[in-house]
């Protein structure tokens, strides 16, 4: 149905007259416009009696080539007169462009505002944090209040529903340790001492930080994703007016939850750690399970095992603290749940490594090495 | 060249799980007509639109929009289709990540890749001219606006395309009386400018008496009666009669009454009644 649109030019002593033809439709209008807005010199008339059809966005064509050039249209059948009507309302209310920004100015107030919003959410995540501590002690007051359900739940979500994965990768990390180990210590005839690195490295460090970083992934971004869409829908704003304080609610289970169930994660993940360890000394080195229990009794002392489980709830903490703060920061659209969802992780699994650091130089210090 | 029918829906069958929403039901929109849709809550307004715009796969049914078959039709031979009508969602459904200005576009640039930033950018200035809107909401954001402005930043989407067929859900719910008699003035105004067809569910008395040429009721999984407001008073129906003649009917109806009368098409009754 649709064919192009075209026009003509007339020289004529009075001036130049634009004779538009075909059919002046969304779909056929594309190049028609260059060719329009390119005529130079004065247009005293536009015919468009040779236009088939028309529609607003046709309409609009022809009305700003006639403003452009203060030209008179003419020829136009009912149908077109009416809409061109339609769309010449829009000059009445036009709206003063914005004046241009520079691009220094652009990139001071990028800095400028990335400063200030960097010290914003600090101080917002401390305030965060106090709120949190408070709710923890004002249900400890009045337990009645304490959502024993949603901790429930929060326990299934966050440590049972993990087992799977959490089992897996530390198997896995067990076996690439133990077999990297293997393979370096070979060379000094020490390969026994793979058995030292397979239970210090796992209780000590790497069973306890691979399973933040899972838990992080896995609950800190539900988390935030759970409180930022509620957040959107009202629903927070719902509970606010019934009474019900969404810190106690909504908070102190999902953090309760995230420190219970890190260290039973750790510990769980540690042991399989050091069965696929133990199985690929077994295969590799033919060091029988047996022997490798024993030697790992002797090699490691229980403080090990109490280094992964002071760490474990701080991380769960941190991790469900990072994921409800950003939940509560989303603010006005969709988007803002996705980009708050990425930060919650992000920032989860920056402050558990960085905190890491900090436990390791601590626990030297007081000799638990 | 043009059928009268822009719309025609025969032995329309639509079920969730045991749930039956229509059951052999009919339907047809004349072309240029505002056709209002009214029914309980749960008869399948909703669904009945989402059925015909394609959201919807009926279990069984013919659905003829513009004279094609939209049922089983290829999904690019649908798209073509597609791009002639416009739809108003309940809440709007702007995407929250763009201004009002850039929703408007978001057909456009999907249609037509072609057409240049200052087209386009023209285009968005008197399509949200055309749906009432001023013209500082353009830059603005979904959630900067109010719930009104947002059924016309809707409106101003919908119309990008110069679509000949509009379907409407509910776009008064949720307005103050001066906004819906506003909307619905903007959608008379736009049918008779632009020659549209609207495709109007509503839940609102007042839009039914003061813009629509004919009204369809959807209860008892099918369309029961279609025809002009009068028509529709004279059949015996409970829920037509409770609709009409409660409270609410009949301050509407005399809200109504100094009006003039436009020819009105005939009462087609069908089903029980």
């Amino acid at each position: 149905m649709a064919n192009s649109a075209d026009f003509t030019v007339e020289d004529l002593p009075s001036g130049q007259i634009l004779r538009l033809s075909g059919t002046f439709v969304i779909a056929s209008i594309g190049d028609v416009d260059r060719g329009l807005r390119d005529i130079s010199g004065p247009v005293s008339e536009i015919d468009i009696s040779g236009v088939t059809h028309m529609d607003t966005v046709g309409a609009w064509l022809v009305h700003r080539t006639a403003k452009e050039h203060h030209a008179q249209i003419t020829g136009s059948a009912n149908d077109a007169g009416r809409l061109i009507d339609a769309v010449r309302g829009v000059d009445q209310a036009e709206v003063a462009a914005k004046p241009p920004i520079s691009s220094l100015y652009h990139f001071l107030a990028e800095v400028g505002g990335g400063v200030v919003a960097g010290i914003t959410t600090l101080l917002q995540f401390l305030g965060f944090v106090g709120q949190v501590v408070k709710a923890f002690f004002s249900l400890l007051i009045s337990p009645r209040r304490f959502r024993w359900h949603a901790v429930v739940q929060h326990f299934d979500m966050v440590g049972v529903r993990a087992l799977g994965i959490v089992g897996l990768m530390s198997f896995l990390i067990g076996i690439v340790i133990a077999q990297q180990g293997a393979v370096q210590l070979r060379q000094f005839g020490a390969e026994v001492f793979t058995i030292n690195l397979i239970g210090r490295l796992t209780l000590r460090e790497l069973g306890i930080l691979m399973t933040a970083i899972m838990v992080a992934g896995r609950s800190g971004s539900a988390f935030a994703a759970q409180i930022g869409t509620m957040k959107i829908t009202e629903e927070i704003d719902a509970m606010r007016t019934i009474g019900v304080v969404p810190v106690e609610a909504l908070v102190v289970p999902r953090v309760i939850a995230a420190v219970v169930m890190m260290p039973l994660l750790g510990i769980f993940a540690s042991l399989m750690s050091i069965i696929g360890g133990g199985l690929l000394c077994w295969i590799v080195l033919d060091i029988p399970p047996a022997t490798f229990v024993q030697r790992l009794r002797e090699v490691t002392p229980i403080t090990d095992f109490w280094v992964g489980m002071v760490k474990a709830p701080v991380f769960g903490a941190i991790i469900a603290m990072a994921g409800c703060f950003q939940g509560m920061q989303v603010k006005g659209n969709a988007e803002q749940v996705g980009l708050r969802t990425t930060a919650a992780v992000v920032q989860a699994i920056f402050l558990v490594i960085v905190l890491d650091a900090f436990f390791a130089v601590f626990f030297s210090e007081i000799g638990w090495d | 060249m043009n059928p009268p029918n822009i719309i025609s829906v025969t032995g329309l069958c639509n079920s969730f799980g045991d749930q039956v929403i229509h059951q052999d039901l009919d339907i047809e929109v004349r072309r240029g007509e505002i056709l209002g849709v009214v029914g309980g809550s749960g008869t399948g307004k909703s669904v009945l639109m989402r059925s015909i715009i394609g959201l919807q796969k009926p279990d069984s049914g013919e659905i003829r929009v513009f004279d094609e078959g939209m049922i089983g039709k290829e999904e690019d031979q649908a798209t073509d289709v597609r791009r002639r009508w416009g739809v108003l969602f309940q809440g709007g459904a702007l995407f929250s990540t763009l201004t009002v200005a850039e929703n408007v576009q978001v057909p456009l640039r999907e249609f037509y890749p072609n057409f240049s930033t200052e087209l386009l950018d023209e285009i968005a200035r008197y399509k949200i001219f055309l749906s009432g809107l001023p013209p500082e909401a353009a830059h603005k954001y979904p959630s900067e606006l109010s719930g009104g402005m947002r059924k016309r930043a809707g409106v101003a989407r919908a119309l990008a395309m110069d679509p000949e067929l509009l379907f409407l859900d509910e776009p008064t719910s949720g307005l103050d009386p001066i906004g819906a008699a506003k909307f619905d003035s903007l959608t008379r105004d736009l049918k008779e400018t632009l020659g549209l067809t609207v495709f109007l569910i509503t839940h609102d008395l007042d839009t039914l008496y003061s813009i629509c040429d004919r009204v369809a009721v959807l209860a008892d999984r099918k369309v029961i009666a279609i025809g002009a407001i009068e028509e529709l008073l004279a059949i015996d129906h409970p829920w037509i009669n409770e609709y009409f003649s409660g409270p609410r009917g009949r301050a509407a109806r005399r809200g109504h009454s100094a009006q003039s009368d436009t020819p009105r098409a005939k009462t087609q009754q069908l089903g029980r009644s």
